[in-house]
């Protein structure tokens, strides 16, 4: 029988979830455990209506899988634009602080569910769909593990699903970016494991004698994030049947442990892996060979070994030890070279094929993207030197450097990597219109300046004026003053990044439109066919 | 044969791959945290730190569950505006007993480290649950919602169990008194002879206002009306500290 155990199973966890539902020592877990019942149920349901007893139609196990990467790059885009929607939500109540509706759709509760929307199940949707279309490819192999790569997917969903609902319902554990509480952090750990079983599998089964250098990136990226993600999570629960439960570590330590794991989310998911996904499009969008293999090298294993002692410098001026500090910063400011390193690798292999940015909007936001990147690695490094740090910190400016890299680096890339695969998985001649994607481009582009500017503006401004002396020797502004200042600055925030969430509208509709498998009547880009010129 | 060759062994076993990347990224981590787990001056020894009493811990536990170390930081930095704005700059010692840290990352309202004792129960009450009646700049959410919600202690006592497996000294006289403690902090009746032996410098009174009931509200206060009101100043010997 087709899905016999796997429908087994799933009941079985239904029902652990219900006896959870009704046993909960606390309120919260009572109502996250119905969450979960139901979606379980839901899962049940879409399997028995799948099932059959007929015998399985053979796997042609020379084809590719690409069934868990359409469904990948359709949960990309979906949540995408949830994890943005909300971004421009929170960004509004912080203009309008009447827009909070207490208690689920607070700010403080609204805010996790946006950085996790947009790095986990938006960045990491990306990352998992576009890991598992090029591990095929580029080892010439099927997917390792049969349906272990549905699990992969469902799995990770899983886990979105109840992170986002529990922070709704007041379940964290304050660690920023790792939010989720002690059950929800289980789950991702066994989904984690076998999204490595499955990558390394597949990568153990390949054609080719050689490892591309993009799954360098993606190994590095699963198996870093599996280790720090198990050590930054550890905590004891209250109880078994309840959703609080208290990190292992306290204060100075907890606080690095933290930022160890906080700046390499940075590092790893954000970075590495992201990186990857750029050294297996550009050069096939491009059509150019990746433009040094040794600096490759160089810059990999420089890359993942320095950015792991960068966390200290989210710490710059704590209670935590000089020694500490200073170490985070050195390593910090080495980073610029490895990063850059690989912005050049990206941007130069293009080489030859830079008239294609004329052309090909696809290209256009794939160099975009590059140039992000290396604007953000170096204001990372300039933000890390203490000096900087005192008046950056605590202020907007991080959170524009943040925005930078989500939205120029991250995003971009992911626009584009889509942008590439989507024709291809779906067997389609062409995207159903470029001309669409020309105004996603410029409307993300511009959406990205106004944010970035603005809050290198409001966040310098407000750290001026916390520490702004009179002549008299008094402080000249009070606290409540500054937030006042921040004002105009909030609303045209919320503006740049509803720009950027409406290019990803765009974007939807243009992909749907693909799978649809319609094709927009328009005129071909200028100067993508040459002209005939009359003979002179 | 140069070493960029070599690489090629690398790249074509998946397992040495997996392993040097695995060795190469845990280095940072081995170097800059394990130390700070035993090296005596990591944190330094300080007078009149203890662990939060159980109303204390259940009001940081609703500081921790409505996000407010997204907005508030809890770590003075040692700079002479923040020392004037704020007060002493923080120690580490302050927040030994804290399972997680709340220093935050981002101050769009004001730093939280030394608030307890600069407001009275009543400012609290009115500002959290409407911020802009006594802040009109303010743009935090209302909090009114915690006033109507009685606490949620079945066994609280579990949550003291748990903090002692991860290292806070509670007694088992605490342990046995968590529930009961719970309760009698925020009543100005009850007898707190116990409480007070058990918790030093602990705030007792009604501090949402309405002695009906002990609710969210009451913790919350609780909490922010203690914070960094344990170590005392006067006594600190700042060359010690220095690190």
């Amino acid at each position: 029988m087709k899905f016999g155990t796997q429908i087994f199973a799933l009941a079985l966890f239904t029902f652990a979830a219900l006896v959870a539902a009704g046993f909960g020592v606390d309120e919260p877990f009572r109502q996250h455990m119905w969450v979960l019942f139901f979606v379980l149920l839901g899962f049940v349901a879409v399997l028995i209506r799948n099932t059959s007893f007929e015998a399985a139609a053979p796997i042609d196990a020379s084809a590719y899988m690409d069934g868990p990467v359409r469904y990948g790059a359709i949960a990309t885009m979906f949540w995408g634009i949830v994890g943005m929607l909300v971004g421009v939500v929170i960004a509004l109540q912080l203009a309008y602080p009447d827009l909070n509706i207490q208690p689920w759709f607070n700010f403080g509760r609204l805010r996790p569910l946006h950085t996790s929307g947009v790095v986990f199940a938006f960045g990491g949707n990306a990352l998992l769909c576009t890991s598992l279309y090029v591990v095929q490819r580029t080892c010439r192999a099927r997917l390792f593990g049969g349906d272990l790569a549905w699990f992969v997917f469902w799995g990770y969903q899983l886990f979105i699903v109840m992170a986002a609902t529990g922070y709704l319902l007041g379940i964290t554990e304050s660690r920023e970016y790792a939010e989720p509480e002690w059950y929800v952090d289980i789950w991702l750990t066994i989904v984690w494991v076998a999204y490595l079983v499955l990558f390394l599998g597949t990568i153990l089964k390949r054609k080719e004698s050689h490892i591309y250098v993009a799954n360098w990136f993606y190994l590095s990226f699963i198996v870093t994030i599996a280790m720090l993600h198990v050590v930054n999570n550890l905590s004891m629960p209250a109880s078994f049947l309840g959703s609080k439960s208290y990190s292992a570590f306290s204060g100075v330590q907890d606080a690095l442990t933290q930022w160890w794991y906080g700046h390499n989310a940075v590092g790893f998911f954000l970075t590495a892996g992201f990186l990857g996904m750029m050294y297996y499009f550009v050069p096939k969008q491009a059509n150019r060979p990746v433009y040094s293999y040794r600096l490759s090298i160089i810059h990999f294993w420089a890359i993942i070994f320095l950015y792991i002692w960068a966390g200290p410098h989210h710490l710059h001026y704590t209670a935590l030890p000089d020694w500490a500090q200073t170490l985070g910063m050195v390593f910090s400011i080495m980073l610029w070279m490895p990063s850059w390193g690989g912005m050049i690798n990206g941007l130069m292999t293009l080489s030859g094929a830079w008239d294609k940015l004329r052309t090909d909007p696809i290209i256009r936001m794939m160099v975009m993207a590059i140039a992000f990147y290396g604007m953000s690695t170096f204001e990372g490094p300039m933000m890390s030197i203490k000096t900087v740090n005192s008046l950056s910190h605590y202020t907007d400016w991080t959170i524009g450097h943040v925005h930078s890299g989500a939205l120029g680096w991250v995003g971009m890339i992911s626009f584009g990597a889509i942008y590439y695969m989507v024709p291809k998985l779906w067997n389609r001649e062409r995207l159903y219109s470029l001309r669409l994607v020309t105004w996603h481009f410029w409307l993300a582009t511009l959406g990205i300046v106004v944010y970035a500017a603005v809050m290198w503006v409001s966040g310098i401004m407000q750290g001026l004026m916390w520490r702004e002396y009179d002549e008299q020797g008094f402080l000249v502004y009070s606290f409540a003053e500054t937030v006042a200042a921040m004002h105009p600055y909030y609303v045209m925030r919320a503006i740049g990044g509803a720009m950027y969430l409406s290019g990803a509208l765009i974007m939807a509709w243009n992909i749907t439109m693909t799978i649809l498998g319609y094709q927009r009547a328009e005129e071909p880009m200028p100067g993508s066919a040459p002209s005939l010129q009359p003979a002179e | 044969m140069s070493l960029m060759d070599r690489h090629a062994l690398i790249e074509k076993n998946a397992t040495l791959l997996l392993v040097g990347s695995l060795l190469v990224v845990t280095v940072g981590g081995i170097v800059e945290i394990a130390p700070l787990f035993y090296l005596d001056n990591t944190i330094e020894k300080v007078e009149g730190m203890r662990p939060y009493s159980p109303l204390e811990l259940a009001g940081r536990n609703i500081y921790v569950r409505e996000g407010c170390y997204l907005c508030h930081s809890q770590m003075i930095r040692p700079f002479r505006d923040e020392v004037e704005r704020y007060g002493h700059y923080s120690l580490a010692a302050e927040s030994m007993y804290d399972h997680p840290f709340q220093w935050g990352s981002k101050r769009t309202g004001p730093d939280l480290a030394r608030v307890g004792d600069r407001y009275s129960n009543l400012w609290h009450v009115e500002h959290l649950a409407d911020p802009r009646s006594v802040v009109p700049e303010s743009i935090m959410p209302s909090y009114a919602f915690l006033k109507d919600a009685p606490i949620d202690v079945k066994d609280f006592s579990t949550h003291l169990v748990a903090n002692r497996r991860v290292g806070v000294p509670y007694s088992d006289d605490m342990i046995a008194h968590a529930n009961a403690d719970l309760m009698a902090q925020a009543d100005p009746n009850a007898d707190t002879s116990g409480l007070e032996a058990r918790y030093p410098k602990a705030k007792i009174g009604d501090f949402d206002g309405n002695p009906q009931q002990v609710t969210e509200m009451d913790a919350l206060v609780a909490y922010l009306q203690m914070l960094g009101t344990l170590v005392d100043f006067k006594n600190y010997d700042e060359a010690a500290g220095y690190r």
